[in-house]
């Protein structure tokens, strides 16, 4: 009994070392070294500014700016607070919600059918991507706000789209932030206009 | 449903076979002791862990002691994690200066990373120091995943062995389990992580002005070493509160597919392990063909529920043809975030790539049976060798009545005892599930914490009692169960769930392996072939459903035909 005991507490602590300090703080200098950009959150930098993560989303509802997905993350797109909505599919909450939101979007877009992930929030309220069908949907929108033609809108677009990974895995998507990046730089006045 | 749909799915659960196939026979050597292509580098540290710990390799134990040595072992765990987190406000590597833990989070929380069950009453973000994240619930990722294996040797060892008294050395084994598994495949696929995009730093967070002038703060952290654990070792505890769906956790389509790749790899792997070390591989193709059919049935209900959508989002302008996507990634999409869903349950993971609350009655519904059924399909690690090993053992006893004949498994003669442990571990689900279920439903004190009204809400206390005695961890997460009550009953709940099955589950090892192995007969029943797979699928899902189906009636089914009528709550 007392050599069971003995090994236990042994075990224990030769594990929270091994696995509680020296793993973690091996990888991390490992990370540090080979993937700096990565391991420190892939942040973007304008003009060395870190204006956003590649990876998370941020917050758009200017006109003349792609708009991401709706976001349950503390008031939008809080990259400190992740959270869906967790609300169920009867939920009388969502329903008025997406009735609501679903009557302004088709009236602003004209849309006789939504893409599905105009008006549903994410899992993890950062979601970075929405879907070129999406993207499509505003472009006549951020074209007008930008004083831009909507061929140069697509062309934007189209450079921040990613396609299946392999043809395969996952689905194409438009990265909001690259798109909204690449949108000031093309007309950087577009807040004046 | 699509093709590509279809294929990605295919394709991910190829990958994990052609690799579970030569860490199968990998294990098989380290658990035997046997010199591996990694005893050069890890051989002096596991002899240095004995040596320091006063442990004889090769001094085994009855069924008792190893019983014994893993209760003592994990009780011991439990503590320190319980006043780790208690005591998080003041110790070191804690830069957002949180507080210690509530008495009743800390049970709940320590119970859940050391039954492997990980479920979190927490937001990780907002709750737990860098400290808790690594040497607390990082360390229990590894040692509860570790147990799990050990425990699953040991039931193998008791068929393996004919005529014999012990099976095995607890500690050696957990020792083995870590250094030669878990460790190294922790570092090379979290490293492939941090490659993807997730974050691996000492920093809490970095904050960044939006480009519509606002500021956003990201919260970073040790995440890849966390989290490469967590899917490697079954447990499913998340770095950030929304789990495997937040963008640095899973950034990529690519890292979904490793991600679900590490989930399967070791419980498939210790299949092929269980049929080198039984000496008939046979046996093991037979079982694996069982969880392949079931789980990918699964997967493909919850897909094809999914991608039906629903008439209320039809009705509010949403394209059908894109299916239901609130509460999912669009890099995602609907196959990727269908076969997390089945996968994290019929393994007893629980990490979340999608918000498994807001899936279609039908679509949720599937990873609440796959818990129900047992987690089996193919199970945590270890946790679902031994689980789908008690129902083959059930299965056989079937068959034996049918045809009058004393059962037989793998060569040992099932009798009595046996049937009558094996029983006893398969009501614990039903008993703590149903049990607990049915008082919630009626406190104030449970009901105040619902997310949701109408059949919905029911559904997430099942579904709650049956991730924590399931050891699972995944949740409907409308349900605000950070309260005494849930707390504290789900810890039970939780600790019922795994411990109250594998000491049965222990006692059968232990008259197992004192039994002759016999040699089969004209009379035995063939335990290999398409016959017995095809029994033991029936006996896991009519066990199943004649436990739960009344209770899932008045929950997802009942939603689903109320939600085909547009009524909503």
């Amino acid at each position: 009994m007392l050599s069971q005991l003995r090994a236990t507490a042994t075990l224990l602590a030769l594990f929270t070392l091994l696995l509680g300090l020296a793993y973690p703080l091996a990888m991390t200098a490992i990370a540090g070294v080979a993937f700096p950009d990565q391991a420190s959150g892939s942040l973007v930098t304008r003009g060395g500014v870190a204006v956003g993560s590649s990876l998370i989303g941020q917050s758009f509802t200017g006109a003349d700016y792609l708009q991401p997905r709706l976001s349950a993350a503390g008031d939008g797109y809080d990259g400190s607070a992740s959270s869906g909505t967790n609300l169920a599919p009867t939920s009388a909450r969502l329903a008025e919600r997406l009735r609501t939101d679903g009557r302004a979007m088709k009236a602003a877009t004209g849309a006789a059918l939504l893409p599905a992930d105009a008006i549903t929030t994410s899992g993890s309220g950062l979601d970075p991507h929405v879907s070129p069908a999406f993207a499509e949907l505003q472009v006549p929108r951020i074209a007008q706000a930008r004083g831009l033609t909507p061929q140069e809108v697509r062309r934007v677009i189209t450079q921040n789209t990613a396609g299946r990974t392999l043809g395969l895995l996952g689905e194409p998507r438009v990265l909001v932030l690259g798109v909204n990046l690449g949108l000031d730089a093309l007309a950087p006045n577009a807040a004046a206009n | 449903m699509t093709v590509v749909g279809w294929l990605q799915i295919l394709v991910i659960l190829a990958a994990v076979v052609a690799f579970a196939m030569p860490l199968g026979a990998f294990m098989s050597k380290v658990f035997q002791g046997e010199r591996n292509v990694l005893t050069p580098v890890l051989g002096p540290v596991e002899r240095s862990f004995h040596r320091l710990a006063g442990i004889d390799p090769g001094k085994e134990q009855s069924w008792l002691g190893y019983a014994l040595a893993m209760l003592a072992f994990n009780a011991a765990g439990f503590l320190i994690l319980y006043l780790l987190l208690r005591a998080q406000g003041l110790l070191p590597f804690n830069p957002q200066g949180f507080a210690g833990l509530s008495p009743d989070l800390a049970f709940n929380t320590a119970v859940s990373f050391v039954t492997n069950t990980n479920w979190q009453a927490y937001g990780g973000e907002t709750t737990m120091s860098h400290l808790s994240q690594m040497a607390g619930l990082t360390v229990q990722n590894f040692l509860s995943a570790a147990t799990g294996i050990a425990l699953a040797v040991a039931l193998v060892r008791a068929f393996a062995r004919s005529g014999a008294q012990t099976v095995g050395n607890f500690f050696t084994d957990v020792i083995r389990a870590t250094l030669y598994v878990l460790l190294p495949l922790a570092v090379v696929t979290g490293l492939a992580q941090v490659a993807m995009g997730t974050p691996q730093t000492l920093e809490a967070s970095a904050t960044v002005e939006t480009l519509e002038g606002g500021e956003q703060t990201l919260a970073l952290g040790p995440v890849a070493s966390q989290i490469a654990i967590k899917q490697i070792g079954t447990n499913g505890g998340g770095f950030f509160n929304v789990n495997a769906a937040h963008p640095y956790e899973n950034p990529s389509p690519l890292s979904n597919a490793l991600t679900i790749w590490q989930m399967l790899v070791v419980s498939i792997a210790l299949v092929f392990a269980f049929g080198r070390l039984i000496g008939d591989k046979r046996q093991a193709v037979a079982i694996l063909s069982v969880m392949a059919l079931l789980l990918v049935a699964g997967i493909g209900v919850a897909y094809w529920a999914e991608a039906a959508g629903t008439p209320i989002l039809a009705s509010a302008g949403l394209d059908p043809a894109g299916g239901n996507m609130e509460g999912k990634e669009v890099r995602f999409g609907l196959a990727a975030s269908a076969m997390f869903a089945a996968v994290t349950t019929g393994l007893s993971d629980g990490a979340v790539n999608s918000m498994h609350g807001s899936f279609t009655p039908l679509g949720g519904m599937v990873p609440m049976v796959l818990i129900m059924l047992g987690e089996i399909l193919p199970g945590g690690v270890g946790a679902g060798l031994y689980g789908m090993l008690l129902i083959a053992i059930i299965t056989v006893f079937v068959a034996g009545l049918m045809v009058g004949r004393t059962p037989e498994y793998l060569g040992k003669k099932i009798e009595a005892k046996e049937m009558k442990m094996a029983i006893l571990a398969i009501l614990i689900l039903p008993t703590a599930i149903l049990g607990f279920s049915a008082v919630s439903a009626v406190l104030p004190a449970a009901l105040s914490g619902l997310g949701n009204a109408g059949p919905h809400g029911l559904s997430e206390i099942y579904y709650a009692y049956s991730s924590a005695t399931g050891n699972n961890g995944s949740a409907f997460g409308g349900l605000a169960a950070n309260s005494p009550w849930w707390n504290t009953t789900l810890g039970l709940a939780m600790l019922l769930g795994r411990f109250a099955y594998i000491v049965p589950m222990m006692a059968i090892a232990g008259s197992l392996v004192a039994k002759p192995k016999l040699a089969p007969s004209a009379g035995t029943f063939p335990t290999h072939g398409p016959l017995f797979a095809g029994l033991l699928a029936g006996i896991i899902l009519i066990l199943g459903g004649l436990q739960f189906f009344p209770a899932l009636a008045l929950g997802p089914i009942a939603e689903q035909v109320q939600m085909l009528g547009g009524k909503t709550f």
